[in-house]
């Protein structure tokens, strides 16, 4: 009997195709925005992840200054003492847990080869940085221990360095300058790409720490140390290992506050993906109403045509259908209605969804529970919406029905 | 054809509409019999009563007052529901304009009261095939009413009125939007299903020609009964 009605209804719905097509519109439209909306805000959370992931995992990063929370980073009471080589030595002889560990200074500079320039980020750093950030060459090798202790005017480059001056071409061995001094190409470093905040992570140049304090920054300092943690130690195991190395070599008395800040990675991501995660769901919510408007189109159309088959329930009921007979038959034939615009949407909303990845270079992250809560919401829909109409429908009287014009 | 037992019995029925001094009596205490296997043409100007009686009588209404008795069972107190399981399985109707669904093919809508009967869908085929064949309408089963003259769709009709094998056919002007021609051949289908079925007819019109193929002929006036007697002029 069921499948009946349903066989029943989808001759209507065919019957009725233009009418049919417009109260589907709205469930379409609805369920296509939630699908898109969803499947959108997941990639992007994906992305936000991966894009932190490329920063390097489980990663802690230490700076100057007092960490952030009440009374902000370094406010003016406070003369922020710069990090030095040797908090890096004391992490290095005393930190159990690190896979890496690597001191970093940066400075964006104008970079010159032949007739071409680009501003670009200088780092000054060892060779442990490639490991901290999880950052491997195409080609060329990294830094020696002793360029790295002298200072030798070697770099290795990003892509997007290369791209600027070597095109596609080798750029190994080519001396390029860098501010006032100059420094050998020893390899390039293969291509990370955008981050999420639209910062190029291939426009870099990386130099020997001690060859970049003396040429560049012409200081002693340290800006950032990074610290990766191994596989079996979780960064919030490792963080306060670091901060009580870090006070000690840095004399700091249990009365005063750190004057150095140390950052999870991985809590940053953490942070950030649930941001996109609650964005994605409130969007979810606004195209729901969107839904929940189609709902009321459903209805709508419903009672139109329940009023224009008066005379058809007129005969059904005089050839023996019963109440419930009609009451079904227009339920299911809102259910169908609401499921087949619920089936397009998903597939119009998928289709969105793909565009927007291809646009917004983010991953096409489709969720099988989404486009099934999406099925069932629009079957759902279809009930409750229909259930109105439909019982309009079989409380007609039969003879009155049948008088209808 | 030869009359059996009683098969429909009004005692003292009214139905009245409106309240206080808008009270109109549509029926005012009519009493009458109808046999199994009777032919009855019922006529009377509009306003006489006669579709109203016709609407009790397919247990599509009920009597403000008095009893309906239908098979030996007083259909005037049945709920809606009942009264419907009683029209699928008892009786079957040709209305003036066909009343077929639309877009519909002939052969579905014949099948439309077996659904609600719960006939599987192979046997509703044959069912409706074969009542489409007593009619006279082989090779135009997936029509739609659109494709078919009046006088087919008649036919559809009266198909799906009989594929139940009901035992009371209710037939309200049959021929009402028909031309002479077609006419005739509808009140002979309807004869023929009347003597060779069985099938007791009940059959309003307010033409005397058409009232002729009838055994019997029952006139309304003013909700009463004027008059009730065999036709004895028919051949």
């Amino acid at each position: 009997m069921i499948w009946e009605t349903v066989r029943l209804s989808l001759l209507s719905v065919r019957r009725n195709v233009l009418r049919s097509f417009l109260t589907l519109l709205g469930i379409v439209i609805g369920v296509a925005a939630v699908i898109a909306m969803l499947t959108i805000g997941s990639g992007t959370t994906e992305k936000v992840k991966s894009d932190i992931a490329k920063l390097g995992s489980n990663l802690l990063v230490v700076r100057s200054g007092r960490p952030a929370g009440p009374g902000g980073p370094g406010g003016l009471d406070q003369v922020v003492r710069p990090l030095a080589e040797k908090d890096v030595a004391a992490l290095v002889a005393h930190l159990t847990g690190a896979s890496a560990i690597s001191p970093a200074s940066q400075k964006q500079v104008r970079v010159i080869f032949g007739t071409e320039s680009l501003t670009s980020g200088i780092t000054g750093t060892d060779s442990a940085y490639l490991d901290a950030r999880d950052w491997k060459l195409v080609s060329g090798r990294p830094f020696s221990d002793s360029e790295t202790r002298s200072g030798t005017g070697v770099c290795l480059i990003g892509e997007t360095v290369r791209q600027q001056f070597f095109g596609a071409g080798d750029p190994e061995g080519e001396i390029i300058r860098v501010n006032r001094t100059s420094c050998k190409i020893i390899g390039l470093l293969e291509p990370k790409g955008y981050t999420g905040f639209g910062q190029d992570q291939d426009n870099v140049v990386l130099m020997p720490l001690h060859a970049y304090q003396r040429r560049i920054a012409g200081n002693r300092d340290v800006d950032n140390i990074y610290v990766a943690a191994d596989d079996r130690t979780p960064t919030t195991e490792l963080q306060p290992r670091v901060e009580d190395i870090l006070r000690d070599t840095r004399r700091i008395t249990p009365d005063r506050e750190d004057d150095f800040s140390i950052r999870d990675m991985t809590q940053i991501a953490d942070a950030m993906a649930s941001a996109t995660t609650t964005m994605t769901g409130m969007l979810g919510a606004v195209a729901g109403v969107s839904l929940l408007v189609g709902g009321i189109g459903i209805m709508n159309i419903m009672l139109v045509s329940v009023t224009e088959r008066t005379r058809e329930i007129g005969i059904r009921l005089a050839i023996g259908a019963h109440e419930k007979h009609i009451l079904i038959q227009f339920l299911v034939e809102a259910t169908v209605l609401s499921l087949l615009g619920g089936i397009i949407g998903i597939l119009i909303g998928l289709a969105l969804a793909g565009l927007a990845s291809v646009t917004l270079t983010i991953p096409f992250a489709p969720s099988p529970a989404v486009i099934l809560l999406a099925v069932g919401f629009s079957a759902l829909i279809g009930m409750v919406f229909g259930f109105f109409p439909a019982l309009r429908g079989a409380r007609l009287d039969p003879i009155d029905a049948l008088r209808h014009e | 054809m030869a009359s059996g037992a009683t098969l429909i019995s009004f005692d003292k029925v009214w139905k009245s509409y409106g309240q206080g001094e808008a009270k109109v009596h549509a029926l005012a205490g009519v009493d009458l019999a109808i046999r199994r296997g009777e032919f009855v043409a019922i006529m009377g100007p509009s306003g006489s009563g006669k579709s109203t009686a016709m609407n009790i009588i397919g247990c599509l209404d009920t009597p403000t007052a008095g009893t309906y008795n239908f098979m030996g069972i007083d259909a005037g107190r049945l709920d809606r529901n009942r009264r419907a399981m009683l029209r699928n399985l008892y009786v079957g109707f040709v209305f003036q304009g066909y009343n077929l669904l639309p877009r519909t093919t002939a052969v579905e809508n014949v099948e439309l009261p077996l659904i609600y009967r719960g006939v599987g869908a192979r046997d509703r085929h044959d069912l409706a095939m074969k009542a489409l064949a007593e009619v006279g309408l082989v090779g135009r089963e997936h029509h739609t009413p659109a494709e078919l003259s009046g006088g087919q769709q008649q036919r559809v009709a009266i198909a799906r009125a009989i594929v139940t094998r009901p035992t009371l056919l209710v037939a309200d002007e049959p021929t009402g939007n028909l031309d002479t021609a077609r006419t005739h051949e509808i009140m002979e289908l309807l004869t023929r299903l009347n003597t060779e079925l069985g099938l007791t007819i009940a059959m309003v019109t307010h033409e005397a020609d058409v009232a002729g193929y009838a055994e019997r002929t029952i006139r309304f006036l003013d909700g009463h009964v004027a008059s009730d007697g065999m036709n004895f002029e028919v051949a």
